[in-house]
């Protein structure tokens, strides 16, 4: 077996140790150790990536000395690489551009704790990348809410004990239910790998046996999972939550956490319950009008808030409801156009969060909209960054919101009318509502300030203070926001051919 | 939808602020309009509730029956999940009933499991060899779990226990005391032996280290946190902890990656139902064993004292 075969492995074990080691370390040290093991897990996802690419076919690694179905397996195809190396980039941008914030918000004494976090939310994501199992999927999950909640409740700030609490709720519900499903399906075909468990469900699904079980397990899974990821109407905690973090915090939950449970739904969807079985093709319509749904009110609720980061997280909630529109369409353009959004808006989203942070300190550690009148002229570097990001989100060529769009129009123009209608009259109301509150927030930074304590002072106050952390980190997603604009065809054929070799 | 509801309450004090709303949504675009000054987003004051207008749904629930609407909403939510649930396990396959495709695994272990690990108790075999990878998992999430309830609870500079928290002290009971001098030597030394013969005997880490923290705690809330922090304190914690999950990480990598790439590992499985025997059993269950001890300690001390 080629050496390379080993990294999925490799990837979760290094983030494992990590988060033990960072434990005992000094702050300073554990920032770094994180930092390495985050890189080295990027080269590791990059690496599959390539591999997978360049061989065209996936393969599967024993966790143990048993063969399947005996024992836990990882499984790695594109997908799996693309998934994994994006979870990796966005998390190592993050955390570098949010370190200084990180060090500001939370006590000294709590940062290696804050870096054991990260390194478990790191393992999370890499084991639910890479999972063949669904136990192992359910374990990794919990490993994953946890350590949101501590880098939620760490930075002791007014209201997070409450926005972590209400987040811990509604994400043990959503937990709840696919525990819940995970033993039905176990009780009704016998296995916990995806494949196997995927052969028993096409037979009974084939057969009709058991079918009020079957339904109930699919619900039960695809509720649990679209709970965890904050698909409306279960985002109300999203405002809080992305509000009142620090901004890594904010960027990671948001641009990677939540697209960790979308990524292990459509796996499940490819390869355990199957994408077109009656419950499962019932399941994703719902998911289709609660995503439109989403996509509408979440831009409604952007454009009334009065701060920025607020006005961040309801836009993540309509976001969301992208990726679940892709889904409930269905078939390899709809599941294309979901998972080109769920990689795009990971990219985008921490952007914002991060120079919006920026631009609010530079305005006085204010969110408020008036007071961030003239943000962009006082930090530059801030306000281009959120430029670029909020175009993006609005769709704006060149950038990478709009193949999303593109994508989504095409995969609604194959199912009929009515859907094809209303698919692409909320694409169209969605963009215009987008592109009322961000580009007024993007004007809004550039207009220059009018408060009365600057009008005395004949020039706009420059902040000054450096940071290369954050530089580097916008760079980056700027980069790759662009690149992703301008070459939108090089992922999504990754994300075609990774989704051939998911069935 | 639900905005139209609301626009009548909002109008008024709009056009109060700036006039019509096709003017209002000039100045919106023009930022004319103050936003601070409209009342559709609510002030900082009234945010700090429960997110006020902003929060969907639940705030549009008129304010004279919000407690009884939710507690009617959550009642038919819980009747109807609990029906098809009911539903669901009357179609469910009965106990025993003979299906071949669904016992495939569960045969192999029972026929195959002691010989393949070593381990008589063949639910050791399981978590610790053949789903191995979902236990060390288990153990991080326990390790995730004390790791936040340190960064929630522990004492910081900056907060300390507020003083009118009285927790009732029982350090000075000596019936207590008394019985528990009797008591914890017996309940380390059974915590012990489900550890060490967990490959053998019902038991392993988990339950043999759940009896040794409860032993531990018992001498906490019997002679307060200064004895027990002589057993167990924070620079204990923190060496137990990291060598024992390191060990298990590392070990079990081992495993994995001889298992994986087909190459011969040096543990062997030795005779079933010897002490030493099972391969890595004994020592991972050891390993999980001081991870679960320390875990159900530190929760405790936290929530009792918030330090060591």
């Amino acid at each position: 077996m080629e050496f390379i075969r080993n990294f999925p492995f490799f990837s979760v074990a290094v983030f494992l140790f990590s988060a033990v080691i960072c434990s005992v370390l000094k702050p300073r040290a554990a920032r770094i150790w994180t930092v390495a093991a985050e890189t080295a897990v990027l080269a590791f996802s990059a690496c599959v990536l390539y591999y997978t690419w360049s061989t065209g076919e996936f393969f599967r690694y024993n966790m143990g000395h048993f063969d399947a179905p005996w024992s836990n397996q990882l499984r790695a195809g594109v997908l799996e690489g693309v998934a994994a190396t994006g979870f990796s980039l966005i998390l190592l941008l993050s955390h570098i551009g949010g370190m200084r914030y990180v060090n500001a918000d939370i006590e000294n004494k709590k940062q290696s704790a804050y870096c054991t976090l990260l390194n478990l939310i790191g393992a999370a994501l890499m084991a639910l990348a890479y999972t063949n199992d669904l136990f192992t999927g359910y374990v990794f999950l919990e490993i994953m809410t946890l350590s949101s909640c501590g880098i939620l409740m760490i930075r002791r700030a007014g209201r997070t004990a409450l926005a972590a609490t209400r987040y811990m709720v509604i994400n043990l519900l959503g937990s709840g239910l696919f525990l819940l499903g995970t033993c039905l399906f176990y009780g009704i075909t016998g296995h916990l790998l995806m494949e196997y468990i995927g052969a028993g469900v096409a037979t009974l699904d084939a057969t009709g046996d058991y079918a009020v079980p079957l339904t109930v397990t699919i619900g039960l899974v695809c509720a649990g999972l679209a709970i965890k990821a904050g698909l409306f109407p279960f985002h109300t905690w999203m405002p809080d939550t992305y509000g009142t973090a620090t901004p890594t915090s904010s960027a990671v939950l948001s641009g990677i956490v939540s697209k960790g449970y979308i990524f292990l739904l459509v796996k499940i969807m490819y390869r355990v319950a199957g994408v077109n079985t009656e419950a499962m093709t019932a399941a994703r319509h719902i998911l289709y009008v609660f995503g439109i749904l989403g996509i509408i009110l979440g831009s409604v609720w952007a454009m009334r808030s009065a701060y920025l980061n607020r006005m961040i997280a309801f836009s993540s909630a309509a976001q969301i409801g992208y990726i679940f529109v892709g889904i409930g369409l269905g078939g390899t353009a709809g599941f294309t156009a979901a998972l080109f959004q769920l990689i795009a808006h990971g990219l985008t989203k921490p952007l914002l969060f991060l120079s919006g942070a920026r631009l609010a300190e530079s305005s006085g550690d204010s969110q408020y909209f008036a007071d961030l009148q003239g943000a962009a002229h006082r930090n530059r570097a801030a306000g281009a960054a959120f430029t670029v990001a909020a175009l993006s989100m609005v769709g704006i060529p060149l950038l990478a919101g709009f193949p999303v769009k593109l994508y989504f129009a095409i995969a609604s123009v194959q199912h009929g009318i009515l859907v094809d209608a209303v698919t692409l009259l909320t694409l169209a109301v969605s963009t215009l509502l987008n592109a009322l509150y961000f580009i007024r927030t993007a004007i809004r930074i550039y207009t220059p300030s009018v408060r009365p304590a600057e009008k005395n002072e004949s020039q706009v106050v420059i902040d000054k203070k450096s940071d290369p952390g954050l530089a580097v980190a916008a760079v980056g997603f700027a980069l790759a926001i662009v690149s992703l604009g301008v070459f939108p065809g090089s992922l999504s054929s990754l994300i075609t051919t990774g989704l051939s070799m998911f069935a | 939808m639900k905005k139209a509801k609301k626009a009548p309450k909002t109008q008024p004090e709009t056009a109060k602020v700036s006039g019509t709303a096709a003017s209002s949504i000039k100045k919106w675009l023009d930022f004319d309009l103050d936003i601070d000054s409209l009342p559709v987003p609510p002030p900082r004051e009234s945010a700090e509730d429960d997110g006020g207008d902003e929060t969907p749904l639940l705030s549009r629930i008129p304010k004279s029956a919000p407690r009884f609407v939710y507690t009617a909403l959550a009642a038919i939510c819980s009747i109807v999940l609990t029906a098809t649930l009911i539903l669901t396990v009357e179609g469910m396959p009965r106990y025993g009933e003979d299906q071949d495709y669904m016992d495939t695994v569960t045969y192999e272990y029972i026929t195959h499991g002691m010989e393949y690990t070593g381990a008589v108790n063949i639910v050791a075999g399981i978590i610790l060899e053949y789903r191995a990878f979902d236990t060390l998992g288990e153990s991080f999430v326990l390790f995730c779990a004390v790791t936040c309830v340190l960064v929630l609870l522990r004492a910081d500079s900056a907060d300390s226990m507020p003083e009118d928290v009285v927790f009732r002290d029982l350090s000075h009971d000596a019936i207590l005391r008394r019985t528990v001098l009797a008591i914890v030597p017996l309940v380390f030394m059974f915590g012990v032996y489900v550890l060490l013969n967990g490959h053998l005997s019902p038991g392993g880490g988990f339950s043999g280290g759940a009896v040794i923290g409860a032993g531990l705690v018992m001498v906490s809330v019997a002679y307060g946190g200064d004895v027990s922090g002589r057993i167990v304190s924070e620079r204990v914690f923190k060496i137990v902890t990291t060598c024992a999950l390191s060990f298990y990480c590392l070990g079990k990598s081992y495993t994995f990656f001889t298992g994986a790439n087909g190459l011969h590992s040096i543990v062997g499985n030795g005779t079933p139902g010897n002490i030493l025997s099972a391969g890595l059993i004994l020592p991972l269950n050891v390993a999980v064993g001081m991870v679960v001890a320390c875990t159900v300690y530190g929760i405790y001390r936290m929530f009792d004292k918030r330090s060591f």
